[in-house]
């Protein structure tokens, strides 16, 4: 069975290069548009691992982060944060919103795969 | 393991069994060459397996033996009658080897000693064994089987003096933030050998903890492959820094030690040395008697016979006669008015169906083998190709116990053997252009087997640098294959290596090139009924995919009629079909027209003109049309007059019994009792570069090369 991978991103551009990379490293894909949307998307994608962004409108990343992580049902899914802002204060407070791992835009495609490898079961 | 090993032995039954009637074909003087050949390949293959257990005595043995069939073989030495009962005596020996062999027990050492010094006597005589040089050959080195990574492995806690020490202990906010230990351990399992064991000392009993407290430490030891250190194993823990207490320390010795371990342990524990090699050990030479058969063999062979596969070809066959009648009279019954009997004569219809089905499947599974020991096979041909092209390779096969028919793995031998030098060769990085990509210097190279929806699907991975696209374009331009205006997909692009007459190695390769390009792989594939597709990632590595069908005897297709005729159409290819009226069928250049979908121009082929059952073009409008799909992605819509039904049907094969037909892939019988073709799906597709012409039929490269 092949992994499920929801990516969040308001970023058009973004959203079709994660979707093409993924699709390439086999598996599947759904795609939102911001956090809210992420929301909405959650329980029918039942992804096995999320990618978010941070700056979104309506709701961000970190918003998206606690919002999933309340959901009893995704409070254990591995959610990677994707993006340009870097800095230990990143790291920091997406560890504090419940963040698995984060990768810094722009990313490295080989990196994004074994990250996303050594995160889902 | 111990499948391995009942393999082996099943394998050396059969090899015996080749050897002895070649001898007996050699003392009443009814043999040809093909009779040594034979004989000499049976030793030659105890010898190699024997060398995959290091079973000494027989590598030993087989080796003095094939040296003197070597000689019968190149004609230095003449059989005769005094030299014959030798070879029969030898022949015996071999036999007594394997079974002592397998269950494990010595036989005395004395009684193979003098036969085995005839043979080299024998040899030396005429001059031989210079050939193959007494010592064997190093292409006999054990086998080393990467088992992979099992979690959790409680058992065996290793010294730690063999590689690096890590405890391990979560925090609630680890498990909060979506990780998993087990996914750490995981990530180390792709570094090296892990072992894993768990303190549950902390563990509280049932009803008085607090589960939100983890309490669980691991004690793990890594015993990393080459070219990994401790960054690398820091990295897996990046995203957990904070998130738990871990502690690495670094080998405290070279990890060759396992000499002194025996000293150390008690005797039921197997030294690492021993864990090696897959033979237990045996018990002292003076405990069985010498030459006593092994009671233990008959009771640890698996209840199986040998049946001539003929006779099971001929059964096969019988039971799709059977399955044909069945569909014909139910087609009878089905035209024949209603009466007070149908009901019950309906539902006698059904069982006999249901029957003959079952049937069927229990015939076909007659022939179904694990692609083990075809993957076994391959582990050998990575070695070598490793050693030839200067490269670090290692084999992962999974699911190899899938089970696929006897024919479909023999004739995937040599395909698979193929693309596995490609992948070796082409595939994988030199070592020092891995370090310097930051890949571990030695690749992967990955062989999976998987039944998905009624077909074996193998895949052959590895992770390379991935297929240049730009210098494959540049090769096919140069070539003629696609001119530079061709508007190519990254797909299209991987594909043409599956193109006749296209090779990128800028000198012709010892290795993978061999004469045989990838488009013989895929001609071969083809050929079992199969498809292959190939899919890269710059830097990641390449993947081909091969889809195969369950057996070769039977195909589900779409029955069609064209101009009278009934064809059968692979649903296999198949992805949509559109009813005459529904398609938008626009005018293309000249007297091409093209099926428009969405944003897409599919070519459309007349399925009547194209197979020649009619001369001018019929009226698209009043057609149906199939959309057909092949291994490229390309797309094209098959004219025909109207869809029949879909079905299963049985496949006779035309080249046996008639000859090839350019866009025919086989016949079959259909429930009325006539004869229909099958339509070969893939002929049919367009390739980037032809344009959108109906006319594929036409030999390719010819066609390409006048474009160009």
């Amino acid at each position: 069975m092949t992994h499920k991978i929801l990516a969040v991103d308001d970023s058009r551009t973004i959203r079709a290069m994660l979707k093409t990379v993924l699709v390439n490293a086999g598996f599947r894909v759904d795609l939102a548009e911001d956090g809210i949307d992420g929301l909405e998307k959650l329980d029918a994608a039942a992804p096995d691992l999320v990618i978010t962004d941070i700056n979104m409108p309506r709701l961000d990343g970190f918003g998206f982060i606690e919002g999933a992580r309340a959901r009893s049902r995704h409070a254990a899914v591995p959610i990677l944060v994707l993006t340009t802002e870097s800095g230990p204060d990143l790291k920091q407070r997406a560890r504090d919103a419940g963040a698995t791992g984060w990768i810094v835009k722009p990313f490295d495609e080989a990196k994004l795969i074994s990250v996303i490898n050594r995160l889902v079961i | 393991m111990n499948d391995l090993r009942d393999l082996f032995f099943q394998e050396c039954d059969d090899l015996v069994e080749s050897l002895t009637s070649g001898l007996g074909d050699l003392e009443s003087g009814a043999h040809d060459a093909e009779t040594i050949n034979a004989m000499f390949r049976a030793v030659h293959s105890i010898k190699g397996g024997a060398g995959a257990f290091g079973l000494d005595r027989l590598i030993a043995f087989a080796h003095a033996f094939e040296n003197v069939l070597d000689d019968i073989r190149s004609d230095k030495l003449q059989v005769n009658e005094t030299n014959l009962p030798l070879l029969f005596t030898a022949g015996d020996h071999l036999s007594d080897l394997v079974e002592a062999a397998r269950g494990e027990c010595e036989i005395e050492n004395d009684m193979g000693a003098s036969i085995l010094s005839d043979l080299k006597l024998l040899s030396q005589s005429v001059g031989g064994g210079a050939l193959m040089d007494d010592a064997p050959e190093p292409e006999f080195e054990p086998l080393a089987l990467d088992m992979g990574f099992d979690l959790p492995d409680l058992g065996t806690p290793q010294a730690a003096a063999s590689g690096y020490a890590i405890t391990f202990a979560a925090s609630a906010e680890l498990y909060a933030t979506g990780h998993d230990p087990a996914l750490l351990f995981r990530a180390l399992g792709a570094l090296g050998e892990v072992h894993a064991s768990a303190d549950v000392d902390a563990v509280p009993e049932l009803g008085d903890s607090d589960w939100r407290t983890p309490v669980l430490r691991w004690t793990l030891t890594l015993t990393p492959d080459d070219g990994i250190d401790e960054a690398a194993l820091r990295e897996v823990f990046e995203f957990v820094d904070g998130l738990c207490t871990l502690e690495i320390t670094a080998p405290s010795a070279p990890p060759d030690l396992p000499d002194l371990l025996p000293l150390a342990d008690p005797p039921d524990t197997p030294a690492p040395a021993a864990a090696d090699a897959p033979v237990k050990p045996s018990p002292p030479p003076s405990d069985p008697p010498a030459a006593a058969r092994p009671s233990k063999s008959d009771s640890a062979r698996t209840a199986t016979i040998r049946v001539d596969l003929q006779r099971v070809d001929r059964l096969i066959n019988l039971v799709g006669e059977l399955v044909i009648s069945e569909a014909m009279l139910r087609q009878s019954m089905s035209e024949l008015p209603h009466s007070a009997s149908s009901k019950t004569v309906e539902e006698a219809m059904g069982q006999l169906k249901q029957l003959s089905g079952v049937i069927q499947e229990s015939v076909m599974a007659i022939r179904a083998q694990p692609v083990r020991s075809l993957f076994q096979r391959m582990s050998r041909t990575v070695r070598e190709t490793a050693r030839e092209a200067g490269k670090q390779a290692r084999l992962v096969t999974l699911g190899d116990a899938t089970e696929v028919d006897k024919t479909v793995t023999e004739r995937l031998v040599e395909p698979l053997t193929h693309m596995i030098r490609n992948a070796v060769d082409h595939g994988l990085e030199t070592p020092e252009a891995r370090r310097a990509a930051g890949k571990d210097e030695r690749g992967t190279v990955t062989l999976e087997a998987a039944h998905r929806s009624g077909r074996v699907v193998i895949t052959l991975r590895d992770d390379g640098a991935g297929i240049d696209r730009r210098k494959v374009r540049q090769v096919a331009e140069q070539k003629g294959l696609v001119r530079p205006e061709d508007d190519l997909t990254e797909a299209d692009i991987d594909n043409l290596l599956f193109r006749p007459g296209f090779s990128t190695a800028s000198e012709v390769s010892n290795l993978s090139g061999r004469g045989v390009g990838m488009d013989v792989v895929r001609s071969e594939i083809q050929a079992l009924g199969g498809r292959v597709t190939l899919q890269s990632m710059p830097g990641q590595g390449t993947q081909v995919t091969i889809s195969l069908p369950l057996t070769l005897a039977v195909l589900e297709g779409m029955v069609v009629s064209v101009a009278g005729e009934s064809l059968v159409v692979p649903t296999l290819a198949l992805r949509e079909t559109l009813q005459p009226g529904q398609a938008r069928i626009d005018a293309f250049c000249d007297d091409d027209r093209v099926l428009t979908l969405g944003h897409e121009l599919i070519p459309i082929v007349d399925l009547g003109l194209a197979l020649g059952y009619r001369a001018t073009p019929a009226d698209l409008d009043s057609l149906s049309l199939l959309l057909i799909e092949g291994d490229s992605g390309r797309r094209t819509a098959l004219a025909v007059d109207a869809i029949v039904d879909q079905r299963e049907v049985v496949i006779k094969g035309l080249e046996q019994n008639y000859r090839p037909i350019p866009g025919i892939a086989a016949a079959t019988i259909l429930g009325d009792g006539k004869i229909a073709l099958i339509v070969d799906t893939d002929q049919m597709i367009s390739r980037p570069g032809d344009g959108p012409s109906p006319a594929a039929l036409l030999p390719d490269p010819t066609r390409i090369a006048h474009h160009a």
